[in-house]
């Protein structure tokens, strides 16, 4: 295996990121724009934080003017999620250097997960393009947040909808992950407890626990199903 | 706000970001998980893409209301067919703010 074939493969597997980030980083980098944030400020977001979701909250909270620290609880209840997305992936990379580690940690995102969980899974996926994946997406997303930020001021607020940048991007990753009954039912759930939480408990919060509840639901069916399945075999 | 203080803002946003996209790797790289643990996180991503979701596109206003039919619900219906039909990051999140632009037009 030649010393650059990871980074190949890598770059063969992240380029559906790639395209998928240039449009979503280039409208965070103009709804960033329209919030007062300069080519700097948007490079240190993007390089510092690197969770889109969260970097779009952020800057609508920045624009009405949110406290600070109610700016970092939510990022830490947003991106909550990698916690368990880094979970999973920890099954495959067991007994890594803490030095790989921490670098392979710096670029787990919904997008990379997805990826990178799908090709574990299907085998032959070595630590090295599982990291140049994370890299190689990283980049163009700094990349295309700062060529958005540079872009903003010549789009108008509001126009291309922009605004749906994000919603279109967690659809397509919600399909992604919809690989059979028991996951459809799983997203339902959770979507409906989502809905039904943030109209009772104020703040970002409610995203983790409906998550939990519907991950939870979709848990106990899918081991009640295989029960119900052991015992009528068992007959 | 200043710069030193969006600095400061940054930077604890990102170390909440990092430590829960760390910790795992550290904890678990070393041990086994037990089973029923990989099968509740296998169950993870689908919850919480789709609690998002469901948040994006039917929550709206602050303080926030129940919306079920909104520009923003009526192009999720196309765009989640292009995404299953072409299964592309790119061309969905494209076609997504293309479909939203004219569906808010019309509205």
């Amino acid at each position: 295996m030649n010393r650059f074939d990871p980074i190949l493969q890598g770059i063969k597997a992240a380029w559906p990121i790639c395209v998928g980030f240039l449009p979503l980083g280039f409208a965070f980098g103009v709804l960033a724009q329209k919030a007062g944030l300069d080519l700097l400020d948007i490079a240190l977001m993007s390089m510092l934080v690197y969770a889109g979701s969260s970097q779009f909250i952020a800057v609508a909270m920045l624009s009405s003017a949110a406290a600070p620290l109610s700016i970092i609880f939510t990022t830490f209840i947003v991106n909550l999620r990698h916690f368990l997305m880094s979970s999973s992936l920890a099954v495959y990379l067991h007994g890594e250097s803490r030095g790989f580690l921490s670098l392979f940690a710096y670029g787990v995102t919904d997008e990379s997960f997805a990826i990178n969980l799908a090709r574990f899974r299907e085998g032959g996926w070595h630590r090295y393009q599982a990291l140049a994946v994370n890299q190689i997406t990283n980049f163009t997303w700094i990349g295309s947040t700062i060529l958005g930020g540079y872009a903003g001021q010549f789009v108008l607020a509001g126009s291309y909808g922009i605004d749906y940048a994000l919603s279109a991007m967690f659809l397509c990753l919600l399909t992604f992950q919809l690989r059979g009954r028991i996951y459809l039912l799983t997203a339902i759930i959770s979507g409906v407890a989502a809905i039904a939480i943030s109209l009772v408990v104020s703040g970002n919060s409610f995203v983790i626990m409906a998550s939990i509840l519907g991950a939870t639901a979709g848990f106990a069916l899918k081991r009640y199903a295989r029960r119900r399945r052991d015992t009528c075999a068992g007959n | 706000m200043q710069e030193t203080e969006y600095l400061l803002l940054v930077i604890s946003m990102g170390l909440v970001t990092y430590i829960p996209r760390y910790l795992p790797l550290f904890l678990l790289a070393q041990r086994e998980l037990p089973r029923w643990l990989i099968e509740w996180l296998d169950m993870i991503p689908a919850a919480i893409l789709s609690a998002l979701v469901f948040s994006e596109l039917f929550l709206s206003g602050s303080p926030r209301h129940l919306e079920l039919i909104s520009a923003k619900s009526l192009a999720a219906i196309p765009t989640l067919l292009i995404a299953i039909k072409t299964r592309s990051l790119g061309w969905t999140v494209i076609s997504g703010m293309a479909i939203f632009w004219i569906a808010e037009k019309i509205l």
